[in-house]
């Protein structure tokens, strides 16, 4: 027997019981195309991540309050609410005396209030932030102004839309000079900002931006920042004003050890590398979630080779009777199952890549910017875990068909 | 002494379902040599199939001696027992067993198929229209076998048992499935491949049947009860009736 003979024997008895075959072949091709799409969706939806980092600049520093462990998220982000991060800090940080490399800075502090403009109310997310902001996230004042420097401090009432709120609360009229309630205080709209896009921090076409003291006083009545965005003169240059950074809060904070830092700084090389490494995980993590559908095909196919073993044995007693060696036959009917796990698995690499085509589409069309990603590593995956599922269903019924006896096989009826 | 092709020696045959034994076949002995047509005669039950699917390495015999041309099969693997099936030996089964919605040329080659020394695909072919020759059924070769008639498909099955040229020819009611008409055509084939040289082993019910072989071994719940030589052999004509 050469290998081409049982593939043809396969083949045949496959197109003999159509209907069954597809149902068998039916349980790997969604089992396959389930891991195509979700490793293409997890690559694109990695790679938009990505790219929304990288957008912000490899030049920028974050330093957020609390102290973390090396890789681990910064205590801030798991939602504890962290006093230790000052406005004098950003003063400090922003001193060439401390560090030298830091060109522009800008505290942050964020809330959620109703703003009303007239008839119109909104919910809106605002920021409180230096008038450093447009230098430090490249953000393009369309129209009016930014804040002045003084403004930052001096709890002035003024507020920049940013460019979905502008059509939220002014969709007809010129929004420079009106004003605009935030929590029943009056504040002048100075400036509308240019379109951008989100990023992978906010989108600052939703939120709605006022000086960072008057954020802190009026609004929200605190005296901590949430966080500080720095940025260096030269991406080159970011080590060493991460380690100036960290001295300055030191010496500001009176720590010793750095173990004892009550403040994070992360730069984007490491945020992207951080944010890798958590959507790899997700990613193989769903992708595992969709190969147990494959391992549910290849019951099926273990299924449909048992039934087979049955209903050719009288087959299998007459190729014995004529010389078949029994690893003939197991070499048949394995090589049969790993057939129709292979077929179904190259038509699941087809219809998987075809759907994720089709929601790459339909997510670029809903406006954002989705690319369609199949990694060749996706495809391998998908095709040897489906030999790997052929082979391990295959092998039982084979093994089973192989030690059928020639003259039970033949008297069975 | 001559030896025979096939010999036997207190040849046993027990069955075990589940606990319950039943002896099928009871210390047969008894010697066929080459180019002998040998009819095993008995009612149902009486243990003619089993031996002869012993006789043919369908099955192992439970105790005895089983000599096939001067060698003991006894300690043969399945692999050999598969080999000596393949080279040795050809089956005609009551029911045909062909490869159903499989062309009649694909059912002849099936045991050139399995050699381990396999031929060159226009050698394999040539054996397979030659064997389809020897039935008459050449003009056949190409229909699949579920388009042919009883006849027609147990001409194909001894085509196939005879593509490799074996020494011995099994046969286990051949003409039980056919009418009568069929039946005659199948015993004059047999008939013209034991002229030819070929040792064929008949098993049938059918004393009729049987009087077409040279010689008739009388089976009886697992014994051997009479061996002799066939006085009047009957010689399979077209157009006779089979009775």
């Amino acid at each position: 027997m050469r290998l081409l003979d049982p593939i043809k024997i396969s083949y045949k008895n496959i197109l003999a019981a159509k209907f069954r075959s597809f149902l068998t072949v039916l349980g790997i091709i969604i089992g396959v195309a389930s891991v195509i799409i979700v490793m293409a969706i997890g690559a694109s939806a990695q790679a938009l991540i990505l790219d929304q980092v990288s957008d912000i600049g490899s030049n920028l520093v974050g330093v957020l309050p609390g102290g973390s462990e090396e890789k681990g998220p910064p205590a801030a982000l798991l939602g504890t609410v962290i006093t230790t991060l000052k406005y004098e800090d950003l003063k400090a940080i922003l001193s060439r005396s401390n560090v030298p490399d830091v060109t522009n800075g800008s505290g942050y502090v964020t809330g959620v209030a109703t703003a009303k403009y007239q008839d119109n109310s909104f919910s809106v997310t605002y920021q409180g932030v230096s008038s450093d902001l447009p230098a430090v996230e490249n953000i393009n004042v369309a129209e009016g102004r930014f804040f002045m420097p003084e403004e930052e401090t001096n709890l002035a009432r003024v507020v920049i839309l940013g460019a979905d709120r502008v059509v939220d609360f002014f969709p007809n009229v010129d929004p420079i000079g009106k004003t605009l309630t935030i929590k029943n205080l009056n504040f002048t709209v100075v400036g509308v900002l240019d379109k951008k896009g989100a990023s992978a921090f906010s989108n600052s076409d939703q939120t709605i931006f006022v000086p960072l003291f008057t954020a802190q006083k009026l609004l929200l009545g605190i005296d901590y920042l949430n966080f500080i965005r720095v940025k260096a003169n030269d991406p080159q240059n970011v080590t060493r004003a991460v380690s100036d950074i960290k001295i300055t809060l030191r010496q500001r904070h009176s720590i010793e050890d750095p173990a004892d830092d009550d403040f994070t700084v992360r730069d984007t090389a490491q945020a992207l590398s951080t944010l890798t490494s958590v959507t790899d995980i997700l990613k193989y993590f769903l992708a595992s979630i969709a190969a147990i559908s494959l391992l549910v095909g290849g019951v099926g196919v273990m299924n449909i080779m048992l039934v087979a073993v049955n209903q050719r044995i009288r087959e299998i007693g007459l190729r014995k009777a004529v010389g078949a060696r029994n690893h003939h036959i197991t070499s048949q009917f394995l090589i049969e199952a790993v057939f129709i796990t292979l077929v179904g698995g190259i038509l699941g690499i087809i219809t998987g890549i075809f759907i994720s085509y089709l929601a790459a589409v339909i997510i670029r069309y809903l406006g954002n910017n989705w690319q369609f990603i199949i990694t060749g590593q996706s495809v391998i995956i998908a095709t040897s875990v489906t030999f790997i599922v052929g082979i391990v269903f295959g092998m039982y019924p084979a093994r089973k068909a192989s030690q059928v006896s020639p003259m039970e096989a033949l008297r069975y009826e | 002494m001559i030896m025979g092709l096939i010999q036997a020696r207190n040849l046993n045959k027990t069955y075990d379902n589940e606990g319950v034994l039943t002896p099928a076949v009871k210390d047969v002995t008894f010697r066929i040599d080459k180019g002998e047509f040998v009819a095993i005669m008995g009612p149902s039950g009486s243990g003619k199939s089993t031996l002869m699917q012993m006789l043919g390495f369908l099955d192992r015999p439970t105790k005895g001696e089983y000599l096939f041309d001067g060698k003991n099969t006894e300690s043969f693997s399945d692999d050999e027992l598969a080999l000596i099936r393949n080279k040795k030996v050809g089956f005609v089964f009551q029911a045909f067993n062909l490869l159903p919605r499989t062309s009649v040329m694909e059912n002849v080659e099936l045991p050139l198929l399995y050699d381990s020394q396999r031929e060159k695909k226009e050698m394999i072919e040539k054996k397979v229209i030659a064997a389809l020759k020897a039935v008459n059924m050449e003009h056949r070769a190409t229909y699949l076998s579920n388009q042919l008639s009883g006849g027609e498909k147990q001409r194909v099955a001894v085509a196939r048992a005879l593509v490799n040229d074996p020494e011995v020819l099994f046969a286990d009611e051949p003409t039980g499935n056919l009418d009568s008409k069929s039946g005659i055509q199948v015993m004059k084939i047999l008939q013209k491949l034991n002229d030819d040289g070929h040792t064929i082993i008949l098993v049938t019910h059918e004393t009729f049947t049987a009087e077409h072989a040279k010689r008739i071994i009388m089976m009886k719940d697992g014994d051997i009860t009479q061996d002799f030589p066939v006085q009047n052999r009957r010689i399979a004509r077209d157009g006779e009736i089979l009775k």
